[in-house]
């Protein structure tokens, strides 16, 4: 259970482990230069299949089928880094570009490499200034050690790597608004299909895909995709790096192997609660995901599949915890105001219909609740994401709307006391306000 | 070119464009540095980020509108930007943005009236481990209790620093991190933008 992939080098050498100089002496782009000189784009491309790696940025998808769906004849290709890391709850892509930088722009140059790409770019998110900082400077290292640009290593590989500051919009986040984004548009999702792979960039064929995916490439070409297929369940192998904020005794990112118990990974990896305090609930996999109980969930495995099972997603493995002092309406309240904030407003249930379920809670947060207002909350949601079902349908062009309504489900579900329970008695009456908002 | 621009924003605007197989793509960093040209993203702005993007005026005042970072408004020199989202908001974010509207006398989303600050909320700023946190310029600090906030407000009036550091402030002003950084970062940020080379808005410290 100690296996470690990612944070090997920054945990060994913490002052300099984002540097040019540290990354090579700790074995790094000699996993390129071995795969430049003795092995085909296939074969690479083969090892990150064979190794069951999943996108790591919320929607779990296997990375070498996705890589697989390229059109064979089409050129330029172009790849592109999702690092507008957005989630609330999520820091993990931060630690890994401002603590190794270089460990990304090996997997993207083993990645390009694989896919016959000549052009990447990173679409680093504009509130991350310190980790577009460095990794800037990595990727001059890079050019000036030969890592990146034309002929790489003496080979016929060329490749040139782009930093793209976002500025503030978390729907770039959504791979078909950050193609938009970086084509200089507003950053609006697009209908899928066409996919990315098939019409992205420039109307090209294009492979998204996020950070902590491409920073694993180096180790599995280094080591071969079956030992990291052998890491951890089947279906969630390699190790994750868990983002545990909220309540937790000792927030933070680990990285894990998945296969454990939520009360392992709250209790030990979190260090349990702060303060020693009852857990109430938790969000397993960013904003977007319905939450977990104790009663139900605490003993349920850390898994893909088996939080799927559950009814929620592991995300972005962003995990935001609870105790027992959290008012779960004004939570739930705090999350759908930020999905109203960052709609893009393209499609109407998403726009208006945040928007609604953000103005309803907020009167029910100040004692002006109605008792209708439960069901309305239910049937805004429903209208966002019918049925209301795991996983969300969608009458939207993007996830973003449905992901509003995982808050409001999960509060009926589970704290339908609790809400009823801000609903004055008497409904308009001052005093019923006044005794809600006191207590 | 825009021959009005520093000689500095000129070389920085012909680099972003050269960076992008087509110039509609520079229009993000562009923007950046016209804000920094202009000290915000201007009309006359937008019309020259159109003029070296060969889009219509119209095209990038809808880009620029649509993300947040940009502003169209004068901002003050010191943009402090209190996460609000869910993980500060259970850590005591609003109690952090309260403390931080008093003590500059500026409410959320306003720029004090000598200039020197201007206060926003924000959305999640991936930094949760150490919630709550504020930047300022888009420098991090993490782990701010109220009372720091209050300190922090102070100091920006009274040193006035003009090179925001992020690692300076949080030694100063902050606490718990999501991780250790480790070594100090050499630039910070000179206007109430990402300190980003590129884009000439960042200073070596």
């Amino acid at each position: 259970m100690t296996q470690k992939i990612l944070t090997t080098r920054m945990e060994e050498h913490p002052s300099d482990s984002h540097t040019l100089a540290r990354y090579l002496d700790t074995g790094g782009y000699a996993t390129l230069h071995k795969a430049l000189a003795d092995m085909s784009p296939d074969d690479v491309a083969a090892e990150v299949k064979a190794s069951n790696l999943r996108g790591r940025g919320g929607a779990s998808f296997p990375t070498g089928v996705k890589w697989g769906f390229l059109p064979e004849d089409t050129r330029p290709r172009y790849l592109v880094i999702n690092a507008d890391e957005s989630e609330p709850g999520t820091f993990k892509d931060r630690l890994l570009l401002e603590r190794d930088p270089h460990q990304l722009l090996e997997g993207i140059a083993l990645s390009a490499y694989a896919l016959d790409v000549q052009r990447a770019f990173v679409y680093v998110r504009g509130e991350y200034s310190k980790a577009a900082r460095r990794l800037q400077r990595a990727i001059d290292e890079a050019y000036e050690g030969g890592y990146l640009g034309a002929g790489i290593a003496g080979s016929e590989f060329s490749l040139d790597v782009t930093l793209h500051l976002g500025a503030g919009a978390y729907i770039c986040g959504e791979e078909t608004a950050l193609l938009s984004s970086l084509e200089g548009q507003r950053g609006e999702p697009r209908i899928k299909p066409p996919f990315p792979a098939i019409e992205g960039l420039y109307s090209m064929p294009t492979i998204v895909n996020n950070v902590e995916t491409i920073s694993n490439v180096p180790w599995i070409i280094a080591n071969g995709g079956f030992a990291f297929a052998s890491i951890g369940p089947t279906t969630s192998a390699g190790t994750r790096l868990m983002s545990l904020s909220g309540h937790v005794a000792t927030p933070g990112d680990y990285e894990i192997v998945l296969g454990l118990t939520w009360r392992d990974l709250i209790y030990d990896v979190g260090g349990g609660i702060r303060d020693d305090r009852p857990l109430k609930a938790w969000v397993p996999g960013g904003a977007s995901a319905p939450w977990f109980v104790p009663e139900t969930h605490l003993d349920t495995l850390v898994t893909i599949d088996d939080i799927a099972a559950n009814g929620s997603m592991i995300g972005s493995g962003a995990v935001i915890v609870m105790d027992d002092t959290t008012n779960v309406v004004a939570a739930a309240h705090r999350l759908v105001k930020f999905f109203a904030h960052e709609s893009c407003g393209q499609c109407t249930p998403c726009r208006e219909g945040t928007t609604w379920l953000e103005r309803i809670l907020d009167r029910i947060l100040t004692g002006q609740g109605r008792r209708d207002d439960l069901d309305l909350l239910l049937d805004v949601s429903d209208n966002i994401s019918p049925g209301l079902v795991w996983p969300p349908a969608m009458t939207t062009i993007c996830p973003l709307g449905p992901s509003a309504t995982a808050p409001i489900v999960s509060i009926m579900r589970y704290f339908r006391d609790e809400v009823e329970a801000m609903i004055p008695v008497e409904e308009g009456s001052l005093v019923a306000r006044e005794e809600v908002l006191l207590g | 070119m825009i021959p009005t621009w520093s000689a500095d924003n000129q070389e920085r605007a012909t680099a972003l464009i050269a960076q992008y197989p087509e110039k509609r793509s520079a229009v993000m960093p562009l923007l950046y540095v016209a804000s920094l040209e202009h000290g915000y993203v201007t009309e006359e702005a937008m019309r020259e980020v159109a003029e070296l993007t060969g889009l219509t005026a119209a095209q990038v005042q809808s880009v620029a509108s649509f993300y947040t970072m940009y502003r169209r408004d004068p901002v003050g020199n010191y943009l402090v930007s209190v996460c609000t989202s869910i993980s500060c908001w259970l850590r005591g974010a609003d109690d952090l943005l309260a403390a931080i509207e008093d003590e500059s006398g500026t409410l959320d989303g306003e720029m004090s009236e000598d200039g020197t600050f201007t206060i926003e909320h924000v959305e999640c700023s991936g930094a949760c481990g150490g919630a709550p946190v504020l930047s300022v310029n888009w420098e991090l600090i993490e782990g701010v209790e109220p009372d720091k906030g209050r300190a922090l407000i102070r100091w920006l009036r009274d040193a006035e620093p003009e090179t925001i550091s992020a690692d300076e402030m949080q030694v100063l002003f902050g606490g718990r991190r999501s991780f250790e950084w480790a070594v100090a970062e050499p630039e910070g940020a000179i206007a109430p933008l990402p300190a980003f080379a590129p884009y000439g808005t960042a200073r070596e410290l």
